[in-house]
């Protein structure tokens, strides 16, 4: 075991990736000398050369239409999209080329090695146009699969099942974890499966679930819960596309309340979709209604980050509206 | 000064603008509307085997397209376009190529498929979206698409397949593949950012992809002139620093000759080529508009003139490659062979309920196996509102 922070985690996965797998490209803007403007690709095009890892031009929407011809092709492309925020004029190429690639053609051919590796997440003064979460835009895509990882050892593990997955991948990096987070990972290589939420903490009470960056929040507003004689059990959803319904709804039977967090605004996020299936599927076992604890719906500000934000406050709030229904 | 970025001009002391109409593209044709070759026209490589191989396909495409609207016209089908007065454009472009190059076209380029052999089942099974139908159903008529032949399933959102095309080619250089990827467009879909995105991906990362825009004078409704200013599309190829060439998109031969000698280029150089030919959409978009009512028929008369298929058949009969009892014999074959496979594939299932969820995953996930069986109940409830689907239900 070694010591790595989240970026440190994620650079370990590609360069595994990439000796395994000769086909494996990564690429993006200022992904190749420079080894990206996070440094998430240091290191690659020393070791594999330019033909390999390399930079861009500035064109979401061509580094996608690129990625999504060379997996249609054989390749393994992990593209990377400098921040989530930025990958909307590669929206067409996601949502109606990769999404859509095998459906369309019958199985002929299909973008099943492509992964797109994206920053996002606030909490960094980024701004409108440095800290969106937009997993909800395509989580409304059927044929994406959708993954946050919440820590180093998380991400490594993550990422290198999202590359061998045999569908198209968009791997959501909480960003304002990426030097913050750092913990202990596996030299060796090893995955963790996709789909499959993870419960990290056992408890009675409530359900807490969130993803990403967000659960933190989530932990820190357990423990200040926790002082008050409430136990929560936590769950980190992992994939939010397709996602694990059955950890969800076996851990709300077992304790009768849910609380989901998530950074993007609270209008149509991933949040309600969870909500509407859980009363669906828990309905007569709900204590009091589903908390959806998020961004205000505003776009992201700068200087009112913390007001905008779902903090830990806003969560143990929220907790105990639940728990005093 | 790098001359890749910018190639260094004499220094002015006085402000002086190029103009915007100034780059000189000449045009190439080597074969006159009469069947004879201009005078010091160099051929592209091409024997009598070739050519027949090439004058059928085109033969092919012209009698399924005319039986194809009438099935439309009919109901038989929900949708179709034609290519009337282009074929040599995608026929030409398939015949310059190998089997293993790939080719990401637009949706008027049916032309390759057929020379490719794509069979007239294939065709029919899809139009009629089928359980046959390689597509499972699932696309609109003419969305064709083949791993087997090499031809990438078609995508109605426009420009899609440009920056794709540059990806597929950088793979295929990058595993050493003898091959290229050749990738149609139209002049319409030049305007869409994908065209622009995939030039420019192509050309900085030396993808040898041939760029193979049909200019053919409308985009539905839309004229070239109302599309875009300046010389064409070929002066963005020459914008993005690519090797370009215009042609006669009605001149077979100099369609062949043109994409022969840019796939050499391209896999030598390895390095993406710019091919622009000029042509014109006799037909409508497709059967769901009527161009009288966007230009005159005076217009559509002139280009009559300058068919592709009767310019190629009197260079055919005039070599004694040809003649008019196999021309006569050709076209009754075709229009019987596809009467007969419209009235097969018109009669064949379509898809079971199983196909909606199938591919959208390498596997159907859990989620959608729960939709699928609670989709499954519901139509059993009510057969009558489910023909396609209900009798064949477990």
């Amino acid at each position: 075991m070694a010591q790595m922070n989240l970026l440190q985690a994620i650079n370990n996965a590609l360069d595994i990736a990439m000796a395994e797998n000769d086909s494996a490209l990564c690429f993006g803007e200022d992904v190749g000398h420079f080894g990206g403007v996070f440094r998430a690709t240091s290191g690659l095009q020393e070791k594999y050369g330019k033909a390999r890892c390399f930079n861009t031009p500035l064109v979401e929407q061509g580094i996608i239409g690129f990625a999504n011809g060379l997996a249609a092709q054989g390749s393994t492309p992990i593209a990377e999209i400098q921040f989530a925020d930025y990958i909307f004029p590669a929206f067409d190429q996601i949502v109606n080329e990769s999404a859509k690639f095998r459906y369309r053609s019958g199985n002929e051919f299909n973008v099943g090695n492509l992964t797109i590796r994206t920053p996002y997440g606030g909490g960094i003064a980024g701004g409108l146009y440095h800290s969106q979460s937009p997993e909800a835009y395509f989580a409304h895509t059927p044929g994406l699969k959708i993954v946050v990882p919440r820590n180093p050892y998380q991400a490594k593990g993550l990422l290198l099942a999202s590359i061998r997955d045999d569908n198209p991948v968009i791997f959501f990096e909480p960003k304002r974890l990426y030097r913050a987070s750092v913990g202990e990972v596996p030299e060796e290589d090893y995955q963790l499966p996709i789909g499959k939420a993870e419960v990290t903490e056992q408890g009675s009470d409530i359900t807490l679930l969130a993803w990403g960056a967000q659960m933190e929040i989530i932990e820190k507003a357990a423990e200040m819960a926790k002082k008050d004689g409430i136990s929560c059990e936590l769950i980190d959803l992992r994939t939010i596309l397709p996602w694990d319904v059955d950890t969800v709804a076996n851990s709300v039977l077992k304790t009768g309340r849910l609380l989901i967090s998530q950074e993007a605004p609270l209008t149509a996020g991933f949040a309600s979709e969870i909500a509407a299936t859980i009363q669906q599927e828990c309905f007569l076992h709900l204590e009091s209604p589903i908390e959806r604890v998020c961004g205000i719906d505003t776009p992201y500000p700068l200087s009112l980050e913390k007001e905008h934000a779902a903090d830990h406050l806003k969560v143990y709030e929220a907790i105990k509206r639940s728990i005093n229904y | 000064m790098n001359t890749d970025i910018y190639k260094e001009g004499p220094v002015v002391h006085n402000a002086a603008f190029i103009d915007g109409h100034s780059v000189e593209i000449p045009i190439l044709k080597i074969l006159q509307q009469d069947g004879t070759v201009y005078q010091g026209a160099e051929l592209p490589k091409i024997n009598e085997e070739h050519a027949v191989k090439i004058y059928k396909a085109l033969a092919f495409h012209r009698a399924l397209d005319e039986r194809m609207i009438g099935a439309q016209r009919q109901g038989r089908i929900s949708f179709y376009m034609a290519a009337l007065g282009e074929e040599a454009a995608s026929i030409g472009g398939a015949a310059g190529l190998e089997a293993q190059d790939m080719i990401m076209a637009q949706y008027r380029e049916q032309g390759a498929l057929i020379y490719r052999g794509f069979s007239l089942e294939n065709f029919m099974n899809q139009m009629f979206s089928n359980e046959k139908d390689l597509g499972k159903g699932r696309q609109m008529p003419i969305h064709y698409g083949s791993n087997e032949l090499n031809y990438m399933t078609i995508s109605s959102p426009l420009g899609t397949q440009i920056p794709q095309a540059a990806g597929y080619a950088y793979g295929q250089k990058l595993q050493g593949k003898d091959a290229v990827t050749l990738c149609y467009f139209g002049e319409g879909a030049a305007s869409e950012g994908d065209f622009h995105a995939g030039l420019n991906m192509a050309a900085v990362h030396n993808a040898p992809v041939i760029f193979f825009c049909r200019n053919n004078g409308y985009a539905i409704s839309t004229p070239s002139d109302e599309q875009y200013v300046g010389n064409g599309i070929a002066s963005r190829g020459v914008g993005y620093g690519m090797k370009t060439i215009r042609i006669d998109g009605n001149d077979i031969l100099a369609v062949l000759k043109a994409v022969q000698l840019a796939r050499a280029y391209a896999i030598e150089e390895s390095k993406p080529v710019m091919i622009e030919a000029m042509s014109y959409r006799l037909g409508a978009h497709s059967t769901s508009d009527d161009p009288s009512g966007y230009r005159t028929k005076e217009e559509e008369e002139k280009w009559h003139a300058h068919d592709p298929l009767s310019r190629m058949k009197s260079w055919m009969l005039a070599q004694n490659w040809w003649d008019e009892a196999q021309e006569t014999a050709l076209f009754e074959q075709l229009r019987e062979d596809i009467l007969a496979a419209v009235k097969v594939a018109e009669k064949i299932a379509k898809p079971p309920v199983e196909d909606l969820v199938s591919d959208v995953y390498d596997q159907v996930p859990e989620h959608l196996q729960k939709q699928l069986t609670s989709l499954k109940a519901h139509i059993k409830k009510y057969p009558e509102a489910y023909p396609l689907t209900a009798g064949r239900i477990k």
